[in-house]
């Protein structure tokens, strides 16, 4: 068979290559690295660190999105299992406080499946239960309180680092190779393809597709807990008003941008840590450049336009229509 | 009606051809409408009706012929260019706002205004005395989502005649009424009709062409069968003219199989599910082919779905290989070794976006289960093989299957059954909406995999084809099994007249 380019994922590539070097020219050290008490620091460094919970939550969302569905609640579910992990973190051992908090996001991921897959709920209106109740839920766990908690194992997760790297990263490169080879190793990744892409072709063939439906949120919610659990280990506490706020919406984007079709489909989980990762890294530049935060939201969605234009079937037509009028 | 003092056709089509890639979908199909005529456009599935007036409508471009309306060449380019001409649709769903008041639905774009504010009360006035033409006594100001569907027919018909509509085209709008409905429908258009509007009548309920219409224009695979009084065609010819090809080409068809019926594989007993198909009985056997013949909405898709679990009977019992079985979902099917190509390739068979390879893979991939993957060698084994054992073209594994042509598709669909190497495969309709080479390829395959003793239930309207190949008939009648016909017995006219049969019985009682 003849080499071939491969398409997709050129574009979110290039991409966030051209924020990388934009961020370098807007911070000539952007891309210096140094190493201090054993972990590595630096804007790029920094970059990767700050986008691991949305690159988390996209591990996640992206399999969600790739049968058809959409899960809002993610955000609710980190402020769940960060207020779960903070509030054991003290009096149990760690194990015990991560294994709950994760507990806690594959309950929640079981119970938005349950209402998509069983009742047949839209996921769009089956999540937004959980997104609006879960944070109830959270607050009822610390008691309306910010609960901080000193354990150096749980902040681990946060604030330290696996041979120089720090840990939110290997935590992410872990998921993304533990989630790629569930899926790719497995027929997982084509039946949710095929589900995604055609749900009552897919049935006549005989997939299962209700129990397909019902791993994919419970992993999304498995995912979402990680994050939360890096989020609270972050600031050593946890706020279940603003831990994961909006996050939903980011880790959606980023889906987007790695190339998923909300539709359902076809899905790249590499290419949604790669939309997180472009996120992050457009949130750090506008930092690191000194101009007002508030530029960020318009800056970003300006960089979602193009890089939407970039995939849009339209629009590559509409070139290839120009392209052969001029030759 | 007296066919010398004929008035000046109202709608005239010569010549009309529309070809979708290689499939022919209209082939230069004639059509003449005249003025108070209400004129029964019939044909099975993917006979061209719908295509025909896709094309009369604007909705789609034509490759070649033409349209007269009262003499003059009109060529709408879309649905409102039409309906400016004077060629009005109502589909059998109504495509108006349920949430917005009748009055408002009749007037929608065009209310009658003062300095720009409609004026509600004049709106009001008029709609309720333009369906008092119609004998609707209703409150105008009501949603009209809180009417029945058959007065919101009538709502319909009423705005597209009048926005000065001449010819009407009722695309099958009593499918979902009930008797009383349709016989208010009926009163309509026959009042429409005396005002000599034309009226085109798209249905697959005979008894009421023949209670309503003047005339009868009959497609099949696109081509124009023939025009015909009602009064002079027997209800037998008509289903004759719709299924079957004219009575002598059809003597020596018959293939001659002498193959020894195997043992039975499937058999279902009482199956059925009420409301949904009669309960019938069922035997298939290793190495026989067994038509399902009937006319649209008989029950033979029906009967497709509840053998392989789409549909869960609530009656019967079914057994494999003589032993009792689970048939709950397509699921269970599958892991009995059940394949079954749906007749609605595009929304129930293909993945449109995944490649060749993984669409052939797929159901054996679904048997196997998610712990057992098929490497990735594996699936290009398939699929390779696949594509040279049914001449899939483009030999590519690797292109998306929405680009294939049908043929192509319905051939990756036997390729994703033949896969998981089935003891029973259920296909309907395998040749439609499938150019005629792939034709007469795809019911060789049929053949070959009885040989190979596979059991094959196979639906179709071409009742050539189930001739051609079918050990033993079915016929359906209203969601029932009405009877079978066995080897020898088999032919066009033999099924033609198992159709007929209650039909016939009931001109001669009348």
């Amino acid at each position: 068979m003849p080499f071939r380019l491969p398409r997709r994922g050129l574009a979110q590539i290039a991409a966030l290559i051209v924020i990388l070097l934009i961020d370098r020219m807007v911070s000539p050290q952007f891309f210096d690295l140094r190493l201090q008490d054993g972990r590595l620091f630096g804007s790029l460094v920094d970059v990767f660190n700050r986008g691991a919970p949305v690159a988390l939550l996209s591990l996640g969302m992206v399999l969600v999105i790739a049968t058809g569905g959409i899960d809002l609640s993610v955000g609710a579910v980190m402020a769940i299992s960060g207020a779960i992990a903070a509030s054991l973190a003290d009096s149990h051992a760690w194990p015990v406080a991560v294994g709950a908090a994760l507990g806690a996001g594959v309950i929640c991921g079981a119970w938005n499946g349950f209402l998509v897959a069983v009742l047949r709920m839209q996921p769009i209106v089956a999540t937004l239960i959980l997104m609006v109740a879960g944070r109830g839920v959270a607050q009822l766990i610390t008691e309306g309180r910010i609960v901080t908690f000193s354990s150096p194992d749980l902040a681990w997760f946060g604030t330290g680092s696996v041979l120089g790297i720090p840990t939110p990263i290997v935590l992410v490169a872990l998921m993304l190779l533990v989630t790629g080879l569930v899926v790719r190793g497995s027929a997982l990744g084509l039946l949710i393809e095929a589900a995604g892409g055609n749900a009552r072709a897919s049935e006549l063939s005989g997939v299962g597709i209700r129990p397909l439906i019902v791993a994919v949120y419970m992993w999304c919610g498995l995912c979402a807990a990680l994050a939360g659990i890096v989020a609270a280990s972050d600031i050593m506490g946890a706020d279940a008003n603003n831990a994961g706020l909006w996050l939903e919406l980011d880790a959606i984007l980023a889906v987007v941008i790695g190339g998923t079709s909300l539709f359902g489909g076809r899905f790249s989980l590499i290419l949604a840590v790669c939309g997180a990762l472009i996120i992050q890294a457009m949130n750090t530049g506008i930092l690191l450049s000194g101009y007002p935060p508030e530029f960020n939201l318009v800056v970003k969605a300006a960089v979602v336009m193009v890089v939407l234009l970039l995939q849009s079937p339209k629009l590559s037509e509409l070139a290839a229509g120009l392209g052969r009028r001029r030759a | 009606m007296n066919e010398a003092s004929e008035a000046r056709p109202l709608l005239e089509v010569r010549g009309l051809a529309k070809s979708f890639a290689a499939l022919r979908a209209l082939d230069r199909v004639d059509f003449t409408l005249r003025p108070g005529e209400i004129h029964a456009l019939l044909g099975e599935n993917g006979a061209g009706k719908s295509t025909l007036i896709k094309v009369i409508t604007g909705v789609l471009a034509r490759d070649a012929g033409v349209i007269r309306l009262e003499g003059r060449e009109v060529a709408p380019r879309t649905t409102k260019e039409a309906l400016a001409a004077g060629i009005a649709t109502v589909y059998q769903e109504v495509n108006l706002l349920p949430n917005l008041s009748v009055a408002q639905n009749l007037y929608l774009g065009r209310q009658p205004t003062w300095c720009g504010i409609v004026r509600e009360g004049e709106m009001k006035r008029r709609a309720a005395a333009l369906l008092e033409g119609y004998g609707l006594h209703i409150d105008v100001s009501a949603p009209l989502g809180s009417y029945s569907v058959a007065i919101q027919h009538v709502c319909a018909i009423a705005r597209a005649v009048d926005l000065s509509a001449r010819v009407l085209i009722l695309d099958e709008p009593t499918a979902s009424l009930d008797r009383h409905e349709v016989e208010m429908l009926f009163k309509t258009m026959r009042a429409l009709a005396a005002r000599g509007i034309g009226i085109i009548f798209v249905t697959h309920f005979l008894d009421q062409v023949y209670q309503i219409s003047d005339r009868i224009t009959v497609l099949r695979n696109g081509k124009l069968i023939g025009e015909r009084a009602t009064a002079s065609l027997p209800r037998i010819d008509l289903i004759h003219m719709m299924l079957g090809r004219e009575l002598s080409e059809t003597t020596s068809e018959r293939a001659a199989h002498d193959r020894a019926a195997g043992k039975p594989c499937a058999t279902f007993k009482d199956y059925g599910k009420a409301g949904y198909l009669a309960p019938f009985d069922l035997e298939l056997r290793h190495g026989e082919v067994v038509g399902l013949a009937g006319l649209l909405g008989s029950g033979r898709t029906e009967t497709a779905r509840l053998v392989f679990g789409a549909e869960r009977a609530d009656s019967g019992t079914a057994s494999v290989e003589d032993e009792a079985i689970r048939l709950h979902s397509p699921r269970d099917a599958v892991r009995l070794g059940f394949g079954y190509c749906p007749e609605e390739r595009k929304s129930d068979g293909i993945i449109a976006d995944l490649t060749v390879r993984e669409n052939i893979v797929l159901a054996l991939q679904a048997k196997l289960g998610i712990a057992r993957p098929l490497s990735r060698r594996e699936q290009d084994a398939i699929a390779e093989r696949f594509i040279k054992l049914l001449d899939i073209r483009p030999p590519d594994p690797e292109r998306p299957i929405g680009l294939l042509s049908g043929g192509n598709q319905q051939k990756v669909l036997l390729a994703r059954w033949l896969a998981i190497e089935p003891r029973l495969l259920v296909l309907d309709e395998p040749t439609r909406g499938i150019d005629v080479g792939a034709h007469a390829e795809i019911i060789r395959l049929v053949r070959e995999l009885c040989d190979r003793g596979l059991a094959l239930l196979v639906i179709s309207s071409e009742l050539d084809e189930i001739v051609a190949y079918s050990d033993r008939v079915v016929v359906l009648r209203d969601r029932a099994h009405v009877g079978t016909l066995q080897d020898a017995a088999i032919s066009v006219l033999s099924i033609v007249s198992a159709i007929a049969a209650d039909h016939v019985a009931a001109e001669e009682g009348a």
